[in-house]
């Protein structure tokens, strides 16, 4: 991992990474990991190692590197979509350009295009990533482990709503299921709908009700 | 690189299967879709896959599919779809069609 931890992942690294679960190599970092490491986490250790050898990089900048990883978290995704729930010029931003919005927040894609997708009273949007786990770290942070499931990545483009419903959505027959396959250099975040109840509050209290899953599009949001 | 694609054209997805990494998923393939939206210029991956630099950019493009084209016996309304991004060297444009499926997204 280099020291520029800004970005999201990069398409090489995510991929090559994520192809490495499809040969059934675990993810370095779970921590259930007991198996021996396989070719890809070599090649990242070997290459680490060698780059701290060579005074590229240091230990402490990797560790930072994962430090800033973890940091990101679905709160900041929430503060988007509180803001634009409630700013309708700050929402035609987010949806015209999604990277540009978010830098109101200090927020940067890197390489990776934002593109942000609305749901309506006849539409329900819902992300994946079939070829990996291409997720929009920047806003949401480490994507959750059922989103780079396989089970997840293949029936959900196939069957949603069956998906949907074992996740506790249903979406009703009139409502269109919009299925977002994030393949490339675009990442994809849901604005989900404002709830009823929610007339009068501020961005921190509408916030709090913009969780992760919701932002996938596998949720919606609920008034306690 | 192509001719660009506008919103509401109708394109066909390659049915071909080249070796390599790719990024264009085999459910589209030779499926028919519509052009949601153009993304602008990226550096190719499916040659950064392999070490290239990627060069010369590709246009992306966002493909809607309607998911009753895509598979026999899907379960669940008309209006459900699939967007995909899919760059530009995978999509064949068509001639537009009067039934209004031209004219969506």
């Amino acid at each position: 991992m280099s020291e520029d931890h800004d970005h999201d992942h990069s398409h090489d690294h995510d991929h090559a990474h994520d192809h490495a679960h499809d040969h059934g190599t675990p993810h370095p970092l779970a921590p259930e990991d007991n198996s021996p490491p396989g070719r890809y986490e070599l090649m990242i250790m070997a290459i680490r190692d060698l780059m701290i050898e060579k005074n590229l990089i240091t230990a402490e900048q990797v560790r930072k590197g994962f430090e800033t990883l973890d940091s990101w978290q679905p709160a900041r995704g929430a503060q988007i979509v509180a803001r634009a729930w409630t700013d309708p010029a700050y929402k035609a931003r987010l949806l015209a350009d999604g990277n540009e919005a978010i830098a109101d927040f200090g927020i940067n894609m890197g390489g990776a295009k934002l593109t942000v997708v609305e749901n309506t009273e006849s539409v329900q949007n819902v992300i994946v990533c079939t070829l990996c786990s291409c997720y929009p770290r920047a806003v949401l942070g480490l994507p959750p482990d059922w989103y780079r499931s396989k089970a997840y990545r293949a029936r959900v483009v196939v069957e949603p709503r069956a998906v949907v419903k074992e996740l506790g959505l249903e979406i009703p027959d009139d409502v269109a299921i919009r299925v977002h396959d994030s393949l490339a250099d675009l990442r994809y975040l849901v604005i989900p709908r404002r709830p009823a109840g929610t007339e009068g509050w501020n961005e921190a209290q509408l916030a709090a009700i913009v969780t992760r899953d919701c932002m996938v599009g596998v949720a919606n949001p609920q008034v306690a | 690189m192509t001719k660009p694609l506008s919103a509401g054209d109708r394109v066909r997805i390659a049915a071909v299967n080249p070796p390599g990494h790719r990024r264009t998923p085999f459910y589209i393939r030779g499926k028919i879709g519509v052009i949601e939206r153009a993304c602008g210029e990226f550096a190719n991956p499916e040659e950064l896959g392999h070490g290239f630099d990627g060069m010369p950019k590709k246009r992306l493009y966002r493909v809607r599919f309607k998911q009753t084209d895509l598979w026999q016996n899907y379960r669940g309304g008309p209006g459900d779809t699939v967007d995909v991004d899919v760059y530009e060297h995978w999509l064949q444009p068509l001639p537009a069609q009067s039934s209004g499926q031209g004219e969506r997204a």
